[in-house]
């Protein structure tokens, strides 16, 4: 294997950069799903037939904390891929790990808010706005979800086989998934919460 | 027993009994025969495990001829049921399942896969690489195309076809009016194989902006690569729409869920807007590779460069474009109001100026050229007149006003089969013609071959050129029939007499596949049509690795340059090759994902945790799997490039 040592370690062998690549192609189909789920959602955002409004079931305070809790855990594994470039598997993983813990916290924040509009009546099935609203959270979730697994499976692997080629490769690769989930809740918190309240 | 009685049929008939009882015949005769001739183990370690892109293209190929076969056979009875009036061979809910399966089956088991196939075949050795940019990955996108293929298959003797037609409209596909398991065949066969497809589309956007030859720049790609490339971003940026849509259906018939409902803030046009916004670029997905082969099976019989380079490439790119910007003309009779549907006609007219270009270079292609008339190129030649008809009276479907009279009768019928067949299936058929000595070292016959081509071509012309008069008189598509008063009588007959010729000219092919394999010569050379592209510069059948040395490129038809000016394709030794091991991974998964659909259409939900439990493990092994691939060292290389015939220079 030809290691090019003037490029960061991810992107040091050529299927290393095609990885890469690759992945960045696949980020572009996330994008157009999520963009389908928005546009879907702004269709149906007042649709809501005999169901509750957004109005009247968003609260503000568990959103601004996931959204603190998110936007810190892609800070953190900048951090950890910092860490990774130059060679600290210790620090690589605590990042990594401080990462998944935020994004376990997240989950379970979002679980608790799916819960809370269970009792108020606002389930999947309840009108057009409901179903649209909780897929499209639903599915940024389930991206966490995996996110939270693939970590793990990263974390294990730069503890068995330390920092090689291999494993910065697919921590970056991680990393860009983490980042893209980040940006994605941006705009739900934007445009769902913040434009649901006002 | 209660378990059972949901795999039913609920509408059983003689011909589905009979065809239950072809299946399990097949199936065993093929496990027989499979163990009679301990082919097993050739089988699992050649095909069923490979990763490599040539032996992928064969059976995306294979398959796609099979559902030729089944999309075929739908498509005769419709027409028999249809060519006298009052007739009773198919009842409606009948007719309403093989127009259904017949669309789903054509447009995304068969076009796609043999496209896809060509496009795996052909593409890694036009642009000099060893193999796609993931080869496992590409078998798992054949083995998750197969596996909702196979899925979909089995729906009319397991629990009912889909019958809510191909565009699967809500209300009309909702548990209300389609009560049967059909639909939620539809929904997951089309899921599982449309993540076999993203993943193909990423594969091969990675393969050609990162793999190509030195030298090769992306404005000196092969046509049919540039055409791939093209594709494959519609594929990405459209696949993920219906993937949305999809789950919506499925939430909806599955979770009672209000997105496509027509109460509780549901809406139904949703479902419309999303699958036509999939759904249109969906066609270009299929025509802009079929321009490919034509402009590489053009300019080779022609024995001339192809006219117009960068004006092709310019259209194409164009064409990608507009393809997102007209879904709405498969609507417009639903209410979007004057404004909206002129801006969609608008859109739709403008495609005719990129595809115009596209036909006037290929015309000035062929111009003061040396044709020599081959099967391919007669597909080619016959590809132009048809299609422009096609095309045209696309434009006449593009006035929206004028649409309210076109709309779902024969005559749209008409059209996009006039896009579709002269567009996408003569230019896989060139295609297979034209790249068949490259699969397997031996040409088809030309003389059999013509006569496929002049069934086909005739076939087609008394198929579907009375529909348009009988749908401007007013016949609606997907009726199961007609009154004698009408008086469409005679044209339908006509239909179905060119459907049969048709038939013949499938037969005709697959006789030509079995007549050439067994008397055609096997020494054919490397470059039995005098091409101009790289592929035709290693030898035939290809070996493993491709090139024994990459190839350097300086212009689009490298291997022309090499023949004719004395460029220099493969400077330097033989090295050691890198190549990506076998698998079993991506068949398992694949058969996992078909246990995964097979339980939701029924909800059996342990089924549905179990595979999807297994389906996780899948991934977790893959990503704590140890696989650095093998290497072929140069001793194996110079005894495999004697073999072929010596080592190109």
């Amino acid at each position: 294997m030809k290691l090019n040592n003037t490029q960061p370690l991810e992107y040091s062998t050529e299927q290393n950069k095609i990885n890469i690549v690759g992945f960045w192609i696949f980020l572009g189909a996330e994008i157009m799903l999520f963009a389908t789920l928005f546009t879907a959602y702004f269709v149906y955002e007042n649709r809501t037939g005999t169901g509750p409004t957004g109005e009247e079931i968003f609260i503000l305070g568990p959103i601004l904390i996931n959204t603190f809790l998110l936007l810190t855990s892609s800070f953190t594994i900048g951090l950890a891929i910092h860490a990774m470039r130059i060679n600290r598997k210790k620090a690589t993983l605590a990042f990594l790990g401080i990462t998944l813990v935020l994004g376990a916290a997240f989950l379970g924040i979002e679980i608790y808010e799916f819960m809370t509009y269970y009792h108020e009546g606002a389930t999947l099935q309840t009108s057009g706005f409901t179903s649209s609203l909780l897929l499209t959270l639903g599915t940024h979730g389930a991206h966490v979800t995996f996110g939270l697994f693939w970590g793990l499976a990263i974390i294990q692997q730069i503890i068995k086989r330390g920092i090689t080629p291999q494993t910065a490769n697919k921590t970056f690769i991680f990393s860009l998934y983490w980042h893209f989930l980040d940006v994605m809740w941006i705009f739900i918190y934007s445009f769902i919460y913040l434009k649901g309240m006002m | 027993m209660e378990f059972f009685e949901r795999f039913a049929i609920p509408h059983p008939s003689p011909m589905i009994y009979a065809s239950m009882v072809a299946i399990g015949l097949t199936v065993i005769a093929i496990i027989a025969g499979l163990t009679y001739f301990k082919k097993w183990g050739y089988l699992w370690r050649e095909w069923l495990t490979t990763v490599d892109h040539k032996k992928i293209g064969i059976m995306y190929i294979i398959s796609a001829l099979l559902m030729l076969f089944r999309g075929g056979a739908d498509a005769v009875m419709m027409r028999l049921q249809t060519s006298v009036p009052d007739n009773t061979f198919l009842d409606a809910q009948h007719y309403n399942e093989v127009f259904t399966t017949h669309g789903v089956v054509m447009i995304i088991f068969m076009a796609m896969a043999f496209i896809i196939g060509l496009m795996n075949f052909i593409v890694p050795l036009q642009i000099g690489a060893r193999d796609v940019a993931f080869p496992r990955l590409n078998a798992i996108s054949f083995w998750l195309y197969f596996a909702g293929a196979m899925l979909f298959n089995i729906s009319f003797v397991i629990g009912g076809s889909p019958d809510a037609g191909w565009t699967n409209y809500y209300p009309l596909a909702n548990n209300e009016f389609s009560p049967s398991v059909g639909v939620n065949y539809y929904n997951w066969a089309l899921q599982i194989s449309g993540i076999g497809t993203l993943i193909t589309g990423i594969n091969f956007i990675a393969t050609i902006l990162k793999m190509r030859a030195p030298g090769m720049k992306l404005m000196k790609m092969p046509m049919f690569t540039w055409t791939a490339l093209i594709t494959n971003l519609i594929i990405v940026f459209a696949f993920p729409v219906l993937t949305v849509a999809i789950l919506m259906g499925t939430l909806d018939r599955q979770f009672a869920t209000n997105f496509f409902t027509t109460t509780a803030g549901g809406s139904d046009m949703m479902w419309a807007n999303l699958f036509w916004f999939w759904g249109h670029p969906e066609v270009y997905i299929l025509i802009l590779p079929a321009f490919g082969i034509y402009s590489e099976i053009i300019a080779t019989f022609s024995q001339r460069n192809l006219y117009g380079y960068k004006s092709m490439v310019g259209s194409i790119v164009i064409i990608s474009t507009l393809s997102f910007l007209v879904w709405v003309h498969h609507f417009f009779t639903m209410g979007q109001g004057a404004l909206t549907n002129s801006i969609f006609s608008i859109t739709t007219m403008a495609i005719a100026v990129p595809t115009g270009i596209k036909i006037f270079n290929w015309l000035l292609t062929m111009w003061k050229g040396k044709i020599r008339f081959t099967v391919p190129m007669l597909y080619s030649v016959g590809f132009i007149p048809l299609f422009t008809i096609g095309g045209v009276t696309g434009v006449m479907l593009a006035m929206a006003s004028a649409d309210y009279q076109y709309h779902n009768t024969m005559f749209l019928v008409a059209h996009f089969h006039n896009t579709i067949i002269p567009g996408v299936v003569f230019a896989m058929i060139a295609g297979l013609t034209y790249w068949w000595p490259k699969m397997f070292g031996f040409m088809l016959n030309e003389k059999i071959g013509k006569w496929g081509f002049w069934f086909m071509t005739i076939g087609f012309c008394f198929a579907f050129f009375p529909m348009y008069i009988t749908g401007l008189d007013g016949q609606a598509r997907r009726m199961y029939t007609y009154s004698e008063a009408s008086g469409f009588g005679p044209l339908n007959m006509l239909s179905f007499f060119g459907a049969g010729l048709m038939a013949i000219s499938f037969i005709i092919i697959v006789y030509n596949i079995y007549y050439s394999f067994r008397y055609s010569p096997r020494n054919v050379g490397d470059d039995p049509w005098n091409a101009r592209s790289l592929e035709w510069a290693t030898h035939n059948p290809v070996p493993e690795y491709n090139f024994a040395i990459a190839p350097q490129v300086k212009s689009s038809e490298a291997f022309w340059d090499y023949k004719k000016n004395g460029h220099q394709l493969f400077k330097g030794d033989i090295k050691d090759i890198h190549m990506p091991n076998n698998s079993g991974q991506p068949i398992i998964m694949a058969g996992l994902f078909f246990i995964f659909g097979f339980s939701f259409v029924f909800y059996i939900w342990a089924g549905v945790i179990i595979s999807g439990i297994g389906i996780l493990a899948c991934l977790v092994y893959r990503s704590f799997e140890k696989d650095d691939g093998h290497h072929i060292h140069v001793q194996e290389i110079k005894e495999t490039e004697e073999k072929f015939g010596g080592a190109k220079k």
